[in-house]
């Protein structure tokens, strides 16, 4: 196997605050492989959107990266000038944000916003009346690839007048424009109802393959990523705390915290299982308990639980961060 | 690796409720701006005027540098001594006073125009650079800002005046130089607002430059409010004008300008109150009109005022 796409090893990322350093991600290992879907999971403040601004430099000041190496196709990314970033960003690496219902501009139309993207990256488009022909062909195929009904009049239609599923299509429309080798998609269901949800995720799934865009799926979902992700990468309070095969993990957890994750979850095969919420609050970010840090809200918690522990590998590609699993 | 390369249509699929036939929202604020009636008729006497003032020699129905002494302080036709050759009279060299209302608004309407249009480009600019850019640029507008917030406006104007000596483009000068800094305040607050939207953040993560983002993302959303603080502005200019021509600062004589009308006329306010009051009359509609086409504009365009 060729080496992976993208690959993050030992990142922190702190944002100083008045409280004291907030380490929102701490020694976080993952790497994304071409063309695959990779599934990231947590919950809120487990730092996987974090993770993945700062692969792209969007950190907001004064948040920065502390420590580790972020390589993108084998070269090291992390560092490097803004103006270099902003050369990958949208042509190699492209993320849709959380919420597409404001991360339009409001102000412009659809045709505007995929232009935009376009014209940015590409030195080679000729100038005057051919120029805005060509653009407009590519804007109107892009509409079509996301599955944009009518492309030609959704292009002079603005924001609100689209619905949510729509608006989010544009999106990933927009970060497909330049054609990345990698979507990151935070959240892209959030704000979408249930349906529209199983629509767009199929979307990127039928992208994924037609396109070859490897993506990484950032979700506090764990059902929407075991539908669509090989791979999936658990975090909790900027650890990754299990990693492996979708099926595997989901099938036999081997950390407390994605056990948790699972029960929490409501199913319909099973309507009488009592679904259990994991108690108690994810752990202080400034202050982390010293050892593992689910361990103040782990049933399992034992003595052994309160010193620091690494990734432990697993057979079958697997690793997770806990006592239970022998060194 | 272009878009080209996908298939037409490969990827369609029935997709969910079909979105309302599109339409710009300037055209929903338009129709808007059209039911209110006030509105409408001070924009219909904005333009009356801009027309009077472009089309000027073919409106005036005399020169207004003919002077006459045997018209001095002729009355309007509908007093006593009055005649239709001169409906609002004569002033105190016999010139006709119409003629030169016409004309008047030629200074008007240009050094108000000029001004703003000059002062909304440079305050815009300015105001984008400090809130997006922020730090020291921000620090070093913000305080050339708050020092000329700090000059009342007219003694300011005076002060420059005085200085570089009267004339068109020293008027110009002298008001464009304080007035940018209240669009630039404006924009600045409404950049440091739209710089935190989500779509600020997702232009940036497709690779905007941040020149790109100020003027393709920015810009189109805080030019709304500039807009309407500029028309504002404009009836304060036409004032301002006015007030540095009537201290004799301002356009120089002949050339007719409404402020320098009302100061020749005050002289003869007892025995023809027509030659001063007649002017300020034109200044006052003016005014009035250009104020109450902005707030028809605002009430339109700021969506802070819609429920």
């Amino acid at each position: 196997m060729s080496g992976p796409l993208l690959e993050i090893r030992g990142l922190a990322v702190v944002f100083p605050t008045r409280g004291g350093l907030v380490r929102a991600v701490d020694g976080v290992d993952l790497e994304v492989f071409s063309g695959e879907c990779l599934g990231v999971v947590g919950e809120s403040g487990s730092g996987k959107s974090v993770t993945f601004l700062a692969v792209l430099g969007l950190l907001r000041p004064p948040g920065r990266i502390e420590a580790g190496e972020i390589r993108f196709e084998g070269r090291t990314i992390s560092g490097l000038p803004e103006a270099e970033l902003r050369e990958l960003r949208g042509r190699a690496i492209a993320i849709t944000l959380q919420d597409a219902l404001t991360a339009l501009n409001p102000a412009l139309t659809v045709e505007q916003q995929i232009v935009e993207t376009i014209e940015a990256h590409d030195p080679d488009l000729p100038r005057g009346r051919a120029r805005r022909r060509i653009l407009r062909e590519r804007a109107q195929e892009l509409l079509r690839l996301v599955g944009i009904p009518e492309p030609a009049r959704r292009l002079a239609a603005y924001p609100h007048e689209l619905s949510g599923g729509m608006r989010q299509r544009v999106m990933i429309a927009i970060a497909l424009s330049c054609r990345p080798k990698l979507l990151i998609a935070d959240e892209p269901t959030t704000a979408l109802d249930v349906t529209i949800q199983a629509q767009v995720l199929d979307l990127l799934a039928e992208l994924r393959e037609r396109l070859g865009t490897a993506i990484v799926l950032v979700s506090h979902d764990l059902g929407v990523v075991a539908e669509h992700c090989g791979r999936v990468v658990v975090m909790y309070a900027g650890q990754v705390v299990e990693r492996g095969p979708t099926a595997a993990v989901i099938g036999e957890p081997r950390h407390p915290y994605t056990r948790g994750l699972l029960r929490s979850i409501p199913s319909i095969a099973e309507p009488e299982r009592p679904i259990r919420p994991i108690p108690g609050q994810m752990a202080d970010p400034i202050r982390p308990p010293p050892g593992c840090r689910f361990e103040p809200r782990c049933s399992l918690a034992r003595p052994a639980c309160r010193l620091p522990i690494a990734l432990r590998p697993i057979d079958g590609g697997r690793a997770a961060r806990c006592v239970e699993v022998a060194a | 690796m272009r878009a080209e390369a996908v298939e037409e249509g490969a990827l369609a699929r029935p997709a969910e409720a079909p979105a309302a036939p599109a339409r710009s929202p300037f055209a929903a604020d338009l129709r808007e701006l059209l039911a209110n009636r006030t509105a409408v008729l001070s924009i219909a006497i904005v333009l009356a005027v801009a027309a009077m003032a472009l089309f000027a020699p073919w409106i005036a129905p005399h020169d207004p540098y003919e002077a006459n002494l045997l018209r001095r302080l002729q009355p309007p036709v509908w007093l006593e001594g009055g005649e239709w050759a001169h409906p609002l009279g004569c002033d105190q060299l016999g010139r006709d006073i119409l003629s030169r209302i016409v004309f008047g608004a030629r200074v008007s309407m240009t050094i108000g125009l000029l001004v703003v249009a000059i002062a909304a480009v440079i305050g815009t600019t300015l105001g984008l650079l400090a809130g997006y850019l922020r730090g020291f640029v921000d620090v070093l507008i913000g305080r050339i800002v708050d020092t000329l917030l700090g000059f009342p406006y007219l003694i300011f104007a005076i002060g420059l005046m005085a200085a570089m000596g009267p004339g068109l483009a020293n008027i110009v000068l002298a008001l464009v130089l304080k007035e940018w800094v209240l669009t630039c305040r404006v924009a600045r607050a409404e950049t440091l607002a739209a710089r935190e939207m989500d779509y600020v953040e997702a232009a940036r993560a497709l690779g905007a430059s941040p020149a790109r983002i100020m003027l393709g993302e920015i810009l189109p959303n805080i030019l709304s409010p500039v807009l309407v603080v500029a028309t504002f502005r404009m009836a304060t200019i036409v004032i301002l004008e006015a007030s540095l021509s009537f201290l004799g600062l301002g356009v120089q004589p002949p050339v007719p300008s409404w402020g320098s009308m009302v100061a020749d006329g005050r002289a003869f306010l007892l025995d023809a109150w027509w030659v001063a009051t007649l002017p300020g009359v034109a200044i006052f509609v003016l005014v009035l009109a250009i104020n109450l086409a902005s707030q028809g504009l605002r009430d339109v365009f700021d969506p802070r005022l819609k429920a």
